[in-house]
């Protein structure tokens, strides 16, 4: 089969790889007909995430057909059209039993504070991802759901992930009537967040970002105002001013490890690798937040430790809330959002890539070229 | 106003965000979240139908950590150590926890060597890795490279120039170090 696959940091290429085949009584093969490139793919591009191994196929978004069942799998069958969750995780477990699917404890060998993701390093399990012709699916009873018939399937790809993630962090903030929540990053997931927190009655929302085309989709898809960081002096004073001097009552940090708006902060994470990931959104929610007030973070870190100020939270009494989202644990109550007309996640797509082209597409994305937003993927089986 | 009680007013009122944002306070209500509580007992176990799962065959010895109790039932199957980044990965494995500095950075040194023994192994092949193609830096011409950045006030332009340095800088510094090894050992002869 065509996959992408990684060759060290910024660069992959498209090769001919062996075709994924049942390891275990409960998987299932699925014939990929699209993928997306995440955010957080980039994070394993630039060569930030540890135990990143060339020769990995990435790539956590994705739906496909049904190609082959595992002799235990009861749920689906060849020719099932479905959606799979970046998770993968048993159902139960300690954890999945109460319904932390991404904390799964049964599918990741490599590392217990981390579940099972598709295509994203050994630290996340070491499976390969979807951005190819087919992938390994385990668990195929648990997590993988058949699509329904009123789906787009733009929308169901960005269910996999990027809204879920975003729907999820929206939730971490509990958000009461009238909160002011402040959301940092336009991405898909930040875009998702913001358009969340209306549905949990938000009175304010604000995103801050540095791209003034994403912060454009802002305005106009989530419905919020916006901050470009680059035209204030300090953005954590322009947020206590836009808030009378409170502070918002909730921050979403939906960018993560590559935040940009401080030169050292983001070398000495993004190059040099020296920490986990660029605390500088994070830090940036932890000031603009009122005292008693809460962050969510659902942008990806990486395992080691980076320089977070800690000491403002503590001080200021936040409560701080965080995980990798629990993605088909969303999907019933997104899917009556999608229903109702309240969402339309593939509103956010800007491009179609074909996998052979995947190296430019990850270029594109990563270097944000061309109003890149959201990047799908098409294989060719497709 | 902050210095009292009062919250800072809104400029639009509850009604007004209704009439305006489709959907709004359709989860004002908790229980309408789906992740609220952070800890639900799951009845359906979505779908599972065992206490604890069969065993995936482990084909090789297969790395874990050592806060694990046991090797999981599954797991990736993808990329098994290999070559001297194999030996280093093994090594941050057996040796450390996830909660030590050493077991992360062995394993980011692991991986440049990685990068680096199959940038050596793939010249071996009749597919070389190709750095113009695996860059995807073409797309700078085809996805408008120029305007993309020039005239956008982007926080990340500043850095981007250090990427082609990231890259190529270490081919450029092995080439240079090549050179003037044979060149000395050419002088000696």
């Amino acid at each position: 089969m065509r996959a992408m696959v990684y060759r060290g940091p910024y660069k992959v290429r498209v090769e001919e790889k062996a075709q994924p085949v049942v390891e275990h009584p409960n998987d299932a093969i699925v014939r990929v007909t699209m993928a997306a490139i995440c955010g957080s793919d980039l994070h394993l591009y630039h060569g930030m995430m540890p135990d990143t191994r060339v020769g990995m196929t990435f790539g956590h978004e994705f739906i496909g057909v049904v190609e082959e069942v595992g002799s235990s799998v009861r749920n689906l069958v060849p020719g099932d059209r479905v959606m799979v969750p970046f998770n993968i995780f048993c159902g139960t477990c300690w954890f999945c039993a109460r319904g932390l699917y991404a904390n799964c404890h049964n599918v990741n060998p490599n590392a217990t504070a981390v579940g099972g993701i598709y295509g994203y390093s050994h630290t996340c399990g070491g499976y390969d991802g979807a951005q190819a012709e087919y992938v390994r699916v385990p668990f195929a009873d648990v997590g993988p759901t058949v699509i329904p018939e009123w789906m787009d399937d733009e929308d169901a790809v960005l269910l996999t992930d990027a809204l879920s993630t975003g729907y999820f962090g929206a939730q971490l903030g509990d958000i009461v009537e009238g909160d002011v929540v402040v959301v940092f990053g336009a991405g898909p997931v930040g875009l998702f967040a913001a358009k969340a927190a209306w549905l949990m009655g938000a009175g304010r929302v604000i995103v801050v970002d540095h791209l003034e085309y994403r912060l454009v989709k802002a305005r106009a898809f989530a419905h919020a105002e916006t901050v470009n960081f680059t035209e204030c002096d300090d953005v954590v004073v322009h947020m206590k001013k836009t808030t009378d001097f409170l502070g918002a009552d909730v921050a979403i940090d939906a960018v993560g490890a590559e935040a940009d708006g401080n030169f050292t902060q983001h070398v000495t994470a993004a190059k040099l690798k020296l920490q986990g990931g660029s605390p500088v959104a994070l830090n940036w929610a932890i000031d603009s937040v009122r005292k008693g007030g809460t962050i969510s973070v659902v942008g990806a870190y990486g395992p080691m430790f980076s320089a977070v100020k800690f000491g403002d939270a503590m001080n200021k009494g936040l409560t701080l809330r965080m995980n990798q989202c629990h993605v088909k644990r969303q999907w019933p109550r997104l899917f009556e959002h999608i229903r109702n007309g309240y969402l339309k996640p593939s509103d956010i797509v800007t491009h179609h890539i074909p996998l052979e082209h995947i190296a430019e597409g990850y270029h594109m994305f990563s270097a944000k070229l061309d109003g890149c937003i959201k990047p799908l993927i098409v294989p060719n089986a497709a | 106003m902050t210095y009292t009680s009062d919250k800072p007013p809104l400029a639009e009122s509850t009604d007004q965000l209704r009439a305006r944002i489709p959907g709004w306070g359709a989860d004002l209500d908790p229980k309408d979240r789906p992740s609220v509580p952070k800890l639900r007992w799951q009845e359906d176990r979505t779908g599972a139908h065992w206490d604890f799962p069969d065993r995936q065959p482990e084909k090789w010895p297969r790395e874990r950590s050592i806060e694990h109790k046991f090797l999981p039932p599954v797991f990736g199957t993808s990329c098994p150590p290999k070559g001297v980044s194999g030996v280093i990965r093994r090594f941050a494995y057996r040796k450390y926890s996830e909660g030590r500095a050493a077991h992360w950075l062995l394993l980011l040194a692991a991986d440049r060597v990685d990068a680096w023994e199959s940038h050596l192994r793939s010249f071996l092949t009749a597919r070389p890795d190709n750095p113009i193609t695996e860059t995807g830096v073409l797309s700078e011409f085809s996805r408008h490279g120029f305007s993309s950045r020039i005239g956008q006030k982007r926080s990340d332009v500043k850095h981007q120039v250090l990427d082609p340095v990231i890259v190529a800088g270490p081919w450029v510094l092995a080439v240079a170090i090549t050179v003037t090894l044979a060149r000395k050992l050419t002088h000696r002869s």
